[in-house]
């Protein structure tokens, strides 16, 4: 075989070859319901690595601004990053897989929830009002000494630990009579530690237990059985860390043993903000409570020196809880020592976020079903078949074994907009699926010029292998300028629409850059093979 | 081997008149469509709030008109929607609307109680819904403007690069007429003006612009291979000779349109409509309105490829087609034999 042909036909298995493996099903993230404990929990999903956008898989579209019919606010750019920070905290109690929480030009907040069933309730979540509020871990070790009867409960309960071999063991279970004493068993039998305690870890300070990543939706469903909370102490909650930090290899989410009774709440926090210190250089946070507030600060941070102060968005710890040093009245600083600048920024914005809720307007709302998606799904495949085979037919029918070829490089389109989308992580809308059915009978234009020009060039009397030759040479300058002009306006399309219009232009655009590939290349190399295998041919079906 | 239009020679431009006032009729129905009747814009640029619902059993759509009637919608729009137990509701906020989205929520509550009362709690599904404020709306509408003028602005800017200024002024003339065309199509009937089919229009706007590139580039060839005949008889060549080509691309097109027309569900139908039409208007407006305009364009401000431009339009017009020039490209002197398929 001719060395050009080999090298072409490399360069083809190559591409098909990327695009097949980026279309491989892989694992993927996603949160799912957990239906033993009725929470959210990540699973690893295998599917086609395409993603779907709102309208074919349904779900909630929604678009927030800051309301200011109540009074002009300021800092709109400000308090959507506000709101932003709340939202975030809040993305566990959407019932959805992949929420998009992300602001949009400068005021506007777009949260998208693929699969949310109730707009109501999701609303619900994300305009509700922030809460912040500081407040005393557990110094005394209070939970720890309860820890015993928590487990005991659990155990007369009947919940095992998951845990692998800390399994409780029968004896235990037998003489469960009542709680006190099945504490008093538990802690006296110190081979099988407690359901609860064997899935918690000593944190760093006082008060802070650590969870197994994996495990915290268990932890989390156990800590809330209505057995279990009524034998926390009285005075102390549990609450959860904000994120998941990792330790040595593992991920951990952090519990937080904290007094019930806040010392001070977001309403006393008048401004917050990060800078670094210019001596030390350590990152720090500056806070300002109000005079009501200030006064009642340095009386509880008076009793509490040396204790560690939680900050709570929401119901959620942010960050490490801070030890207090001293006395605060109504200037106080958070040291982050030598962590980077961005996270004091990130925690200034809590503790705005906490001092002034930005109240949320929906400017723009769009709840489609699932089945409406999966229809559009169904009835766009199948209008995409339809015209698919419709084109077969009249290539084929048109240019006979040319027009087989151009159809041979057709499927070779479809996989390279495929795996396009699929490598650039687009997604695909409706529209995007019109724009990829629209542009398989685009795709055949340069084929249909290619064709074209190479009968022309016979007519002309030039011998087969000139005539092929000649023929894609000169189609492409038309070809290059009508390609240009689709794809500017594709461009501007991208630029100005929103999601589903976006869709379409992403599709639009990718498939004309594999359609040049396909109807130039690939078809190019496909009739180079044929004449080459036929020297003796004299006539070209075109 | 199957040949449409081998050889053609035939006097597109000579048509140009009988085109024109084709278009300008067809320009004029939609006039008064858009002066009686306007553009049905849909919620995303009025802003207010559309439901798509589904019902198990067919319900007289009078029953559940009074129902919003009712809760205060007297404006809101009620129609079918594909099929009989599909409807659509659509409340449109006045232009005086102002922020602050008690407005829109409200609206989409009231739609959910005339529904509770008309078709009865439970017993429909909302396959779709959406909620838009009147500053998204307006912004949108300005947003769609501005890509349609700047579409417009590159494309000038791509053909003046690529071509001389006098085929990019008259690419850029059959273009607008396509998008006035379009949008007359789109009054008269009486579709849905979403953000997808503007999206629709650019893609005709790029769609047209393709096939009257394609010609040109024919055109700025054979301007340069037969240096004895005028603009007229080369721009009558060059679309004959292309008249294959758009045959068959607009073939295959108008097969992958249509098909999303008939099957493609009724969420992409008004898109389906524009652009087939669009395929209609595009191949129309680069062989009658590109050529002719080009001509034209050429005799008043005459360029090097200005030739016998200025005697186009004046009567006698220049020496027809059909007798053939001296070295007829149409007819190329010694010809391979052509055997059957």
């Amino acid at each position: 075989m001719d060395k050009r042909i080999r090298n072409r036909l490399w360069i083809i298995t190559g591409l098909v070859v990327v695009s097949v493996v980026s279309l491989i099903p892989r694992n993927t993230k996603q949160r799912v319901i957990d239906h033993q404990t009725g929470r959210m929990k990540d699973t690893t999903v295998r599917r086609l690595p395409i993603n779907l956008g709102l309208d074919l898989q349904g779900g909630i579209h929604l678009a927030l601004e800051v309301d200011q019919s109540k009074g002009p606010v300021p800092d709109c750019a400000d308090a959507i990053q506000r709101a932003e920070k709340v939202v975030r905290t809040r993305i566990d109690e959407f019932g959805t897989t992949e929420p998009v929480v992300q602001i949009q030009g400068r005021c506007r907040l777009i949260v998208e929830l693929a699969g949310e069933k109730d707009p109501a309730r999701a609303k619900g979540v994300i305009q509700r009002t922030a809460f912040l509020e500081f407040r005393i871990t557990d110094m005394k070790g209070v939970f720890k000494d309860a820890l015993p009867q928590v487990d005991g409960a659990l155990r007369k309960a009947g919940v095992k630990a998951t845990g692998g071999p800390n399994a409780p063991s029968a004896v235990a279970q037998l003489f469960g009579g009542d709680t006190t004493k099945a504490a008093r068993d538990s802690a006296a039998d110190a081979n099988t530690p407690g359901v609860l305690s064997s899935l918690l870890f000593q944190g760093t300070l006082p008060g802070e237990y650590l969870v197994p990543e994996e495990r915290w939706p268990l932890v989390d469903s156990l800590i809330n059985r209505p057995d279990v909370t009524s034998l926390i102490p009285r005075g102390m909650e549990l609450r959860w860390g904000a994120q998941s930090e990792s330790r040595g290899a593992r991920a951990y989410r952090a519990l937080y043993a904290v007094e019930s009774r806040p010392i001070i709440t977001g309403e006393e926090l008048v401004k917050a903000s990060a800078t670094r210190d210019p001596v030390t250089n350590q990152s720090i946070v500056r806070f300002q409570l109000s005079h009501r507030g200030a006064r009642k600060f340095s009386d509880e941070t008076a009793r509490h020196i040396g204790d560690f102060m939680a900050i709570i968005l929401d119901g959620r710890v942010q960050g490490a809880p801070p030890v207090i040093r001293g006395q605060i009245g109504a200037n106080g600083q958070i040291e982050l020592g030598n962590k980077p600048l961005q996270e004091a920024s990130d925690l200034a914005l809590v503790l705005r976020a906490g001092a002034l809720p930005a109240p949320l307007t929906i400017v723009d709302e769009r709840a489609i079903s699932a089945t409406l998606g999966a229809d559009s799904i169904h009835s766009g495949v199948i209008a995409g078949v339809v015209g698919v085979l419709l084109v077969i037919v009249i290539m084929v029918g048109y240019y006979r074994m040319s027009g087989a070829l151009a159809v041979a490089a057709l499927t070779l389109y479809c996989l390279f907009t495929l795996a396009g989308l699929a490598m650039f992580g687009f997604t695909l809308t409706l529209p995007g699926l019109a724009g990829f059915v629209l542009s398989i009978g685009i795709a055949v234009d340069a084929n249909v010029l290619i064709f074209e020009r190479i009968r022309e060039e016979l007519v002309h009397g030039k011998s087969l292998r000139l005539a092929v030759d000649d023929g894609f040479l000169h189609a492409m300058n038309a070809i290059v300028d009508s390609n240009v002009s689709t794809i500017l306006t594709a461009l501007i399309l991208y630029a100005v629409g929103t999601g589903p219009v976006q869709g379409f232009a992403i599709t639009l655009i990718i498939g004309i850059v594999a359609s040049m590939i396909s109807a130039i290349f690939v078809v190019k190399t496909l009739f180079l093979i044929w004449l080459n295998r036929r020297p003796d041919m004299v006539t070209l079906s075109i | 081997m199957i040949r449409l239009f081998a050889n053609a020679s035939y006097d597109f431009i000579k048509w140009r008149r009988v085109a024109f006032s084709l278009t300008g009729a067809i320009m004029l129905i939609g006039a008064v469509f858009l002066a009686t009747r306007g553009l049905n814009y849909s919620i995303e640029f009025t802003g207010g709030t559309s439901v798509q619902f589904e019902v198990a059993h067919k319900v007289e759509t009078g029953n559940i008109r009074t129902a919003l009637d009712q809760v205060g919608l007297r404006g809101a729009d009620i129609y079918n929607f594909g099929s009989d137990t599909s409807y659509q509701v659509r409340a449109r906020l006045g232009k005086d609307a102002s922020e602050g989205d008690a407005g829109t929520q409200a609206v989409a509550d009231s739609v959910a109680r005339a529904l509770d009362v008309s078709v009865g709690a439970g017993q429909y599904h909302i396959a779709q819904r959406q909620s838009v404020g009147p500053k998204v709306g307006r912004e949108l509408q300005g947003k769609a403007l501005l890509a349609i003028l700047f579409s417009f602005v590159v494309t000038l800017v791509y053909l003046a690069f690529r071509f001389e200024w006098r085929f990019g002024l008259a690419a850029v003339v059959a273009t607008a007429h396509d998008v006035v065309a379009t949008v007359a199509f789109i009054s008269v009937m009486h579709l849905e003006v979403s953000l997808v089919v503007v999206g629709a229009v650019l893609t005709v706007v790029g769609y047209s612009l393709n096939d009257t590139i394609i010609i040109f580039d024919r055109v700025r060839e054979n301007l340069r291979k037969f240096r004895r005949q005028n603009l007229y008889e080369i721009l009558n060549l060059s679309i004959n000779e292309t008249l294959p080509r758009s045959v068959l691309t607009h073939g295959t097109t108008l097969a992958t349109t249509l098909a999303l027309l008939i099957l493609g569900g009724e969420v992409i139908r008004p898109f389906a409509w524009v652009m087939s039409f669009g395929i209609f208007t595009g191949t129309f407006s680069s062989i009658y309105i590109a050529a002719p305009v080009l001509l034209w364009i050429e005799k008043r401000w005459p360029g090097e490829d200005a030739r016998g431009a200025r005697a186009f339009g004046s009567r006698p017009a220049t020496p027809p087609v059909s007798t053939p020039p001296a070295t007829p490209p149409s007819t190329p002197a010694p010809r391979t034999p052509q055997p059957a398929r």
